[in-house]
């Protein structure tokens, strides 16, 4: 049952074949036999899971018309605010912290009775591409125990290749969601920026956080796209329009006389052959299904690496500033006659870990008198520059393709003491959020040097999402039809799942 | 080539309010010459006739009626406290002695 898509599931609980309680605890005892092995959970919420399943059991005893996941569960990633949860952003300056509130998300996820097992693992406050920034401990890609499941969001994306959890949720700044689905075969969607509230989603790069759904499916993704997104009066930047439909999108899988664009600047040297060949192999399925292949230039995306590591640090030296054992988390050094200076000081010192405390200082000096026009002010612009070069490609095409990531999973502790070398990783997922558009990766099979999952990226224009859902389940289908099986049945068999 | 010393970054370190050890003080100024060599290239491409974009999206003011609604209790806000007396958060000393 754990192997089921959640569309699968619902349909049994809809039939009366099993039960939310029986669903939910099937997975709980899935995480208790693989989780000491991937680590993708920081919290298991047994009581509270249970409790919810039980109460949609009765709701649907009663024939109350539920959503479409009603009773299905989901994992978590620690960032998002749960009332009553612990919630820590894998760092050590929120452990114990349980928030007095939901998160929009969360709230809507309660309200579409979809049941929360957990927190997952994550890179210290979603800065990182591993998950081995996380102040308790690396996450382990299912496929390789001595690989990363990408990061930031590790946690969720290995959660789901395990069969811990058929839906998690993620977020995504410069591909936190992407990337992780990338290197362990699963499916993950940044939806257009403002489409999926921010409200209770810590904080990293306000002007790029997004929120979004991360599945085994593209169908699954997109009937939680639709559970979670939609206009929210507690987030000013949330887009006060209706949804993309894209759970309509995700069933028709229609890509006939779609034009979709290669992004040349996006692929080639830096690119593994494995992730290469399977991306040349989708577009040749895609051209069969329908759609016309063009090619598009970016010529300013070379510089996105660049302007994110500026923008991104620069929101975060100040979004962090928060944390200032004051009104929540951790105190160090309050004895008798300290400062609250030197409080914040030796707090802020013992809470965050090396990568946080890096783009802290780099945000801090690219925001300073002297250096802000030469650094943020730039950046800005670059920006700028690279919003346009999407308005371009997308008078081209209706949506833009290339490989989700340069390489397959590296080996944990591989890149962990080079930054530059582990930025890279988000060299073709970072362009997405620079903009505010849409993005989404599904896998497009194994590469052959390494036998490791390869992610094939969808972008499509601010509030278009549903043309990445269009072509995600078109080449979901095709590649289904020339595997015989999902991509996941040529994982591991770990812990005995069926 | 741009480079940050050690005293640099500790006063960056001071501004960003993190205690840092020596160590780490050394270890930053040193990763930070290859970190800011490789953000510097954001000067290389945009003239002064591009405008910055500081968000993605193109609103403005974003308004709401102002009626009182439901908030948390002061049970509920002070639950994360590290410290707290008679319903407020307890503070280390904010001013110098007198």
């Amino acid at each position: 049952m754990i192997r089921n898509s959640a569309a699968e599931m619902a349909a049994k609980l809809v039939a009366g074949e099993t039960t939310s309680v029986a669903l939910t605890q099937a997975h709980l005892d899935r995480i208790a036999a693989v989780d000491t092995d991937v680590h993708a959970f920081l919290y298991v919420d047994t009581e509270g899971a249970l409790a919810q399943a039980a109460a949609v059991d009765v709701k649907r005893a009663k024939g109350e018309k539920l959503s479409p996941l009603a009773g299905v569960p989901l994992a978590l990633k620690d960032v998002m605010a749960q009332k009553g949860v612990p919630t820590t952003c894998g760092s050590k300056i929120l452990e114990g912290w349980r928030p007095p509130y939901d998160s929009t998300v969360v709230a809507n996820l309660k309200k579409n009775d979809i049941v929360i097992l957990g927190k997952t693992n994550m890179d210290e406050f979603a800065m990182g591409s591993s998950t081995e920034n996380s102040a308790y401990g690396p996450t382990h890609n299912p496929w390789d125990l001595t690989r990363i499941p990408g990061g930031s969001g590790g946690g969720s994306s290995a959660a789901l290749a395990a069969f811990e959890a058929p839906l998690a949720i993620g977020t995504d700044t410069g591909g936190s969601i992407r990337q992780p689905a990338a290197v362990t075969g699963t499916v993950g969607v940044k939806p257009t920026y403002g489409g999926v509230s921010r409200f209770g989603l810590v904080a990293f790069s306000s002007s790029l956080d997004q929120a979004g759904p991360c599945a085994r499916t593209v169908l699954d993704t997109a009937l939680l796209h639709e559970a979670i997104a939609g206009h929210d009066p507690k987030d000013a930047t949330s887009i006060n329009a209706p949804v993309p439909q894209v759970v309509a999108a995700a069933k028709s899988g229609d890509v006939k006389g779609m034009k979709i664009g290669v992004v040349k600047e996006l692929n080639g040297d830096g690119y593994q052959p494995g992730v290469r060949a399977r991306f040349e192999e989708s577009l040749e399925l895609l051209a069969e299904a329908g759609a016309e292949i063009v090619e598009v230039s970016a010529p300013n995306f070379e510089y996105a690496l660049a302007a994110y590591y500026l923008i991104a640090p620069s929101e975060c030296s100040s979004n962090l500033a928060r944390f200032d054992a004051m009104r929540y988390g951790l105190r160090v050094g309050d004895i008798d006659g300290a400062s609250a200076e030197s409080v914040m000081n030796l707090t802020r010192e013992v809470g965050f870990g090396k990568e946080v405390k890096r783009r802290i200082i780099l945000g801090t000096y690219a925001l300073s008198s002297g250096y802000y026009d030469a650094y943020y002010g730039s950046a800005q612009k670059v920006r700028t520059l690279i919003t346009q070069d999407f308005t371009k490609a997308f008078e081209k095409a209706d949506v833009l393709v290339s490989p989700t990531c340069p390489t397959t999973a590296f080996k944990i502790g591989e890149k962990a003491n080079d930054p530059l070398a582990m930025y890279l990783n988000d060299i073709a997922t970072i362009p997405v959020n620079m903009a505010g558009i849409g993005g989404m990766s599904l896998p497009s099979g194994l590469a052959d040097e390494d036998g490791l999952p390869v992610g094939f990226q969808i972008m499509s224009p601010v509030m278009k999402d549903e043309g990445m859902y269009s072509v995600g389940a078109a080449l979901e289908a095709a590649l289904l039809t020339k595997w015989g099986a999902p991509l996941l049945d040529k994982a591991p068999i770990m812990g005995g799942a069926r | 080539m741009s480079s940050l010393s050690r005293d640099d970054v500790a006063k960056l370190a001071g501004l960003a309010r993190i205690e840092m050890s020596e160590e780490e003080l050394v270890n930053l100024s040193q990763e930070f010459t290859v970190i800011l060599d490789a953000v510097a290239r954001v000067q290389e491409v945009a003239g002064a006739d591009v405008e910055p974009t500081s968000h993605p999206l193109p609103l403005r003011n974003v308004f709401r009626v102002d009626v009182v609604v439901p908030s948390l209790t002061p049970e509920e806000a002070l639950s994360g406290a590290p410290a707290q007396e008679e319903q407020r958060f307890r503070v280390p000393q904010i001013l110098g002695e007198e």
